[in-house]
């Protein structure tokens, strides 16, 4: 199994734990306990990290440069977005988009990305990974903080002259914001009828 | 449900058992399989026939008089069996009502992506772990299979299964309402063991986790949580992965919904906080009553169906049946599972058949004696930590209409005096 040319195994005693703070360790594979390094993998470069590390954290954590406005974002919108989620954001036949604040405690909730996403960085997120569904990763990141502009000023949240950058985008505040909460499970009775 | 559907109702005739000359005759699939399902007492309204095969498959009359067919390099089924997943453009359902035991086949697993099935070369795949780590580190798939390696058969169920049924009966079959929940066999390496090989700074508390999907599919999960249990896996049912459930490399973290465990998975990242990805903010989050949406809900719940008899299928004639179903819990064992054969009346305790293991497809089977009345049976069960299956009316009062996601309730399945069965909510 073990490549003779491969990083010999250090034989050290019983492993740190300290790498996993206070949790309950589950028991690891006997023989690994004797082992601080397998000796498998290579460090991973700043060269190697950056293409992949594309997540955005709610505080702007993660933001490329560039900007973008709300006119730029129309012009995106209609050629990459609209063929699926309709000409104004609301026709679909993908999800919409626009609208529903207000929706989602009643019996036809209509949840979009001004009604029900808690925060503008995971739109920004979500278009740079993933959309147009037909080319993920093909926008650059000024058209992506441009239809974010579109889309958030489409919903109301921000005015038509904003230009969304690292600074700007994170500072929004989305209408529902507050609206999410812990997982409140179990929530029902132990006792079998 | 517009496409895939298989015909609804296909009317066997009766075999042909006589009269047949010793040199071989083609054998009906239609009359292959109405003999064989008629030994469960129970037709198969909805047999599964690919458009593609042939109606007709050359078979000896005496098979002990006719040499066979040579050794193969890859196994395939027999060609009377066709049992199919229902498929769609971005998920496909497990056949529940064909399977017997609780491996699922790894061909028919459910599937559930985001934007399609990556074609990945394992030489060319790495697992990037970086953040909040001592040495960020490069795997590749070799490399991670040379680690000690564990194996655990569990379920993943997506959390949207059953999601059609909260507000009436959707599906048809138990395919259609539960299909979206498999079993398999699972082999990889501990993430305990690989933070031995890169070491944890104190302060990472979440691991944002990242397939190499054309969705680039992202969770954020609470590290404490996920490291006694969670396992990178390269083998599902002692093969390498199905591209479907993540070739070359999937996360399993066993009892959490199904989006959790991400597919081709590249890139680990140790946070201090949740990314707040779309996929645990406006996707895979249950809204309430009130307007508020419960965030990070990943246990799957304690959950039962009678898989047969089941929705589509037929009672041939008032007499023995033997009940049979599966039951789960995402926090642990299954301790109990009673069956209804009068809508909730009365409960009579199930057999529960080994192996029973936590995070794990139990089965379950009850004797019953069919009167050839008008009826309804229900499975109820119960796991390790007390949690009993809940009925719809019991949810629905706590969680309201629109939640969609962990729909756990009972399911009914009633049974017409013609011995018919369907989907159905009281």
């Amino acid at each position: 199994m073990f490549k003779s040319s491969g990083t010999p195994l250090i034989r050290v005693g019983v492993v740190s734990v300290a790498i996993l703070f206070t949790m309950t360790l589950p028991s690891v594979a006997a023989d690994s306990e004797f082992f601080a390094t397998f000796g498998l993998g290579r460090p991973a470069t700043p060269t190697d990290i950056h293409p992949w590390d594309i997540d955005i954290s709610p505080n702007g954590k993660g933001l490329p440069s560039g900007q973008g406005t709300v006119k730029e974002g129309g012009m995106i919108y209609t050629n990459s977005c609209a063929p699926c989620h309709g000409p104004t954001g609301i026709e679909g036949p993908m999800p919409t988009l626009i609208g529903g604040i207000g929706t989602l405690n009643t019996d036809q909730p209509l949840k979009t990305v001004g009604s029900y996403w808690p925060f503008a960085t995971t739109l920004f997120d979500y278009i740079y990974r993933a959309m147009p569904f037909n080319a993920p990763q093909s926008l650059a990141p000024q058209q992506v903080y441009a239809v974010v502009a579109w889309i958030l000023f489409r919903n109301g949240i921000i005015e038509e002259s904003t230009i969304l950058n690292a600074q700007t985008l994170p500072t929004i505040t989305m209408p529902n914001h507050k609206g999410f909460v812990g997982d409140a499970r179990p929530d029902f009775s132990k006792v079998r009828p | 449900m517009k496409n895939n559907e298989q015909p609804a109702d296909r009317k066997d005739s009766p075999p042909q058992s006589t009269g047949q000359s010793r040199s071989e005759f083609s054998l009906n699939r239609r009359t292959f399989l109405a003999t064989a399902s008629s030994a469960l007492g129970i037709a198969a309204a909805q047999m599964v026939f690919p458009a593609t095969s042939a109606t007709a498959t050359s078979v000896p009359n005496d098979p002990s008089r006719t040499p066979g067919k040579t050794s193969s390099a890859y196994g395939t089924r027999a060609v009377f069996v066709e049992t199919q997943r229902q498929f769609f453009s971005t998920r496909s359902l497990t056949p529940l009502q064909h399977l017997s035991g609780i491996i699922t086949p790894s061909a028919l697993h459910f599937e559930r992506h985001h934007n399609g099935v990556p074609v990945i070369h394992p030489l060319q795949h790495r697992l990037l772990v970086h953040g909040l780590v001592s040495q960020p580190m490069i795997f590749t798939v070799e490399e991670l299979k040379r680690f000690p390696a564990q194996s655990r058969i569990a379920f993943i169920e997506c959390s949207g299964n059953s999601g059609k049924e909260w507000k009436e009966p959707n599906g048809t079959t138990v395919q259609e309402t539960h299909g979206l929940t498999s079993t398999s066999e699972w082999t990889g390496v501990a993430l305990t063991t690989l933070f031995q090989e890169i070491g944890l700074k104190p302060e990472a508390q979440w691991i944002l986790a990242e397939g190499s999907d054309a969705a680039a599919l992202t969770r954020s999960l609470p590290l404490a949580s996920i490291l006694p249990h969670a396992l990178l896996c390269y083998a599902q049912n002692g093969e390498p992965l199905r591209p479907e459930q993540g070739y070359p490399l999937r996360l399993l973290i066993p009892g959490w919904e199904g989006n959790t465990c991400i597919k081709w998975l590249r890139r680990l990242k140790l946070m201090t906080h949740p990314a707040m990805t779309r996929e645990e903010t406006s996707k895979y989050t249950d809204l309430m009553p009130d307007g508020t949406a419960r965030q990070f809900t990943f246990e799957m719940e304690t959950k039962s169906v009678i898989t047969s008899p089941s929705g589509g299928q037929q009672l041939e004639n008032p007499g023995f049946i033997e009940i049979r179903g599966l039951a789960w819990s995402g926090r642990g064992r299954i301790t109990q599972v009673d069956v209804s054969t009068d809508g909730g009346e009365s409960w009579q305790t199930a057999e529960l058949q080994e192996p029973v293991l936590p995070m794990c497809h139990t089965r379950f089977r009850f004797s019953w004696k069919w009167n050839g009345g008008e009826t309804i049976l229900q499975s109820r069960c119960q796991d390790e930590t007390g949690d009993v299956q809940p009925t719809l009316t019991d949810l629905i009062a706590v969680r309201g209409f629109n939640s969609f996601y962990h729909n756990n309730a009972i399911q009914s399945w009633k049974v017409t005096k013609e011995g018919q069965v369907n989907n159905v909510q009281i």
